[in-house]
């Protein structure tokens, strides 16, 4: 099983741009998006949901208001400051459990935690395993941890060796998640300042996790000079720099339309460094 | 008067508006900066500010005197996140899936644990020309962003303003960075993924009881539904920003928009004028 993993650093750069046109351009394949906080692969691929499930992950606490003698020792215990004037709040509460079991008159239950639902759907490019997290929850690490999960089994069900995964923005619990034992992760970033310092942090992540990685500058034409940097950063990293994208509306214009660029427009400008993107992507995987 | 600034979606100008503000407040009142998108960090690149003081964050986490230990397994029954196991006479601590609650310690029946601070990232205070600037920077590799931003957050100033940017998404390192805010700012774009998340975002708003407005950024290109689901959901759209090639290109050449475009102080100024007449 192959699994390429699409991050970026900072957001907004074109992660699920290119995801969508790589769904179009690629052969069998299943999709997955990992960006569970903030999911918009869908908008791109026109899902038909097969399947939807419940997420369960962690407990939260609840303080019985009858049995509570109003001691405080949970309240001083907390080391997540989630218990006020006697009650836990839902958002906050880490779900550790200290405080139901010191509690003297046995009042806090820990209470199982709806954190979210994934589904399993049909597009017309292949299944797509996608996620919802609940408002204001936790673990979105390992909501995506089993999207991917479900991602690799729908795969290895239908026979298709390959998973293109649409990955979070940042550096840390979500993107770990959906980074650790991928074959290939393929940076797209942007030539600006933030993009650039961003693009070197989740390049380390990806060394820590000794994930090979790819660079995809999109928008290159903002700032050639940063191109440039990306490019020599990169060069002294042993990491290629695969494809330059334009700045192009089209992009927006197509996300509109709620369809993959590559099916938007023709314009080889445009058109002909995505699609080198995935031969590249698709080489680096075939060689794996 | 504490305002934050989140989005849902990544690259909607987050960054933008909390530097813009900073800057065209500055002199008028006190102006603390929070950059609490501890995962990638950004405000520093348009505050230049001048470091003054780098503090580590480091949480608890269990440290076993194998010499008291008598393999009962109590630890690991009581850890709510398994970052904790007993195989046979050796017990492993897997740092990075310690949240730091200090349960294991506290029920270890024979004393053998105390706790030792683990450091998962750095937070940093600055001056950048009379604002208070404050980042906190997560460590590579290091999953948890949470304890770093309630740490940035101490610095939360007592006077005039305090801004906070927060980092993309809407889960829990979003929530720890609004949470306490009086006014949360989400910048968002005309397209279907700056309308699906701007959704989450005031999902989230209505979640925290928090007082909330819309800045769309980048209008002329994409469509209009991001503007009349907030005129729908009656959310007020406290500013526009065009997509203009000249805010895209010094901006990603790290020069801040009041320098590029000084015109665009007014109407910092006429935002913050409108979030306190919203917030009273």
């Amino acid at each position: 099983m192959k699994e390429v993993v699409v991050l970026s650093g900072k957001g907004g750069t074109g992660k699920t741009s290119v995801v969508g046109a790589f769904a179009a351009l690629a052969g069998r394949k299943v999709l997955s998006d990992c960006d569970v906080d903030a999911a918009d692969l869908h908008l791109l691929l026109s899902p038909t949901p097969l399947e939807e499930h419940e997420f369960w992950s962690g407990q939260v606490a609840e303080i019985d208001a009858e049995k509570c003698t109003r001691c405080g020792l949970c309240e001083e215990a907390c080391r997540f400051d989630a218990i006020h004037d006697f009650t836990a709040a839902r958002v906050g509460c880490e779900g550790c459990g200290l405080c139901a079991r010191i509690c003297p008159a046995e009042a806090i239950r820990m209470k199982e935690n709806l954190a979210g639902h994934w589904f399993v759907s049909e597009t017309r490019f292949g299944p797509l395993v996608h996620a919802k997290l609940g408002i204001a929850q936790e673990n979105s690490g390992k909501l995506v941890h089993l999207v991917r999960q479900k991602a690799k089994e729908t795969a290895e069900h239908a026979g298709i060796e390959v998973t293109i995964n649409d990955g979070p923005p940042g550096i840390g619990c979500a993107v770990i998640s959906s980074l650790s034992g991928a074959s290939l992760a393929c940076i797209v970033t942007e030539p600006s300042i933030s993009g650039i310092h961003d693009m070197e942090r989740v390049l380390s992540v990806c060394r820590h996790f000794s994930v090979p990685a790819m660079v995809c500058v999109n928008k290159f034409d903002i700032n050639e000079e940063g191109t440039r940097q990306i490019e020599e950063y990169c060069a002294g990293e042993g990491i290629d720099v695969v494809s330059k994208i334009p700045f192009d509306t089209k992009v927006t214009e197509a996300q509109v339309q709620g369809v993959p660029i590559v099916e938007y427009t023709d314009d080889e400008r445009l058109v002909g460094p995505i699609a080198g993107a995935w031969k590249a992507v698709s080489a680096r995987l075939d060689a794996a | 008067m504490i305002v934050s600034i989140a989005s849902g979606k990544g690259g909607t100008g987050k960054t933008l508006v909390a530097t813009s503000l900073a800057h065209a407040l500055k002199g008028r009142m006190p102006v603390t900066l929070l950059d609490c998108d501890v995962e990638e960090p950004n405000d520093h690149i348009y505050m230049h500010a001048r470091l003054l003081r780098t503090e580590p964050v480091t949480i608890p986490v269990p440290f076993v005197d194998e010499s008291k230990c008598i393999s009962c397994g109590m630890c690991h029954d009581v850890c709510a996140f398994n970052a904790i196991a007993v195989l046979g006479s050796a017990v492993l601590v897997f740092k990075e899936l310690c949240h730091g609650c200090g349960a294991c310690s506290r029920f270890c029946p024979v004393g053998a644990i105390t706790e030792v601070p683990h450091e998962i990232g750095v937070v940093e205070e600055g001056d950048a020309d009379g604002i208070r600037f404050i980042d906190g920077v997560l460590t590579i590799g290091q999953p948890m962003a949470p304890p770093i931003i309630r740490q940035v957050k101490q610095y939360t100033g007592t006077e005039g303003v305090t801004i906070i940017d927060a980092s993309p998404g809407t889960s829990c390192p979003v929530v720890e960075a609004v949470k306490g805010s009086d006014f949360c700012i989400l910048v968002t774009e005309p397209t279907p993924f700056g309308l699906n998340d701007l959704r989450l975002a005031v999902e989230t708003m209505r979640e925290l009881g928090l007082p909330h407005g819309a800045i769309i950024n980048r209008v002329g290109v994409g469509d209009t539904r991001t503007e009349e689901y907030c005129r729908d959901e009656g959310i007020p759209v406290l500013m526009t920003i065009p997509l203009d090639e000249r805010i895209a290109r010094s901006y990603s050449r790290g020069v801040p928009l009041l320098e590029a475009l000084p015109e665009y102080r007014e109407r910092f100024l006429d935002l913050y004028k409108r979030i306190r007449e919203l917030v009273v």
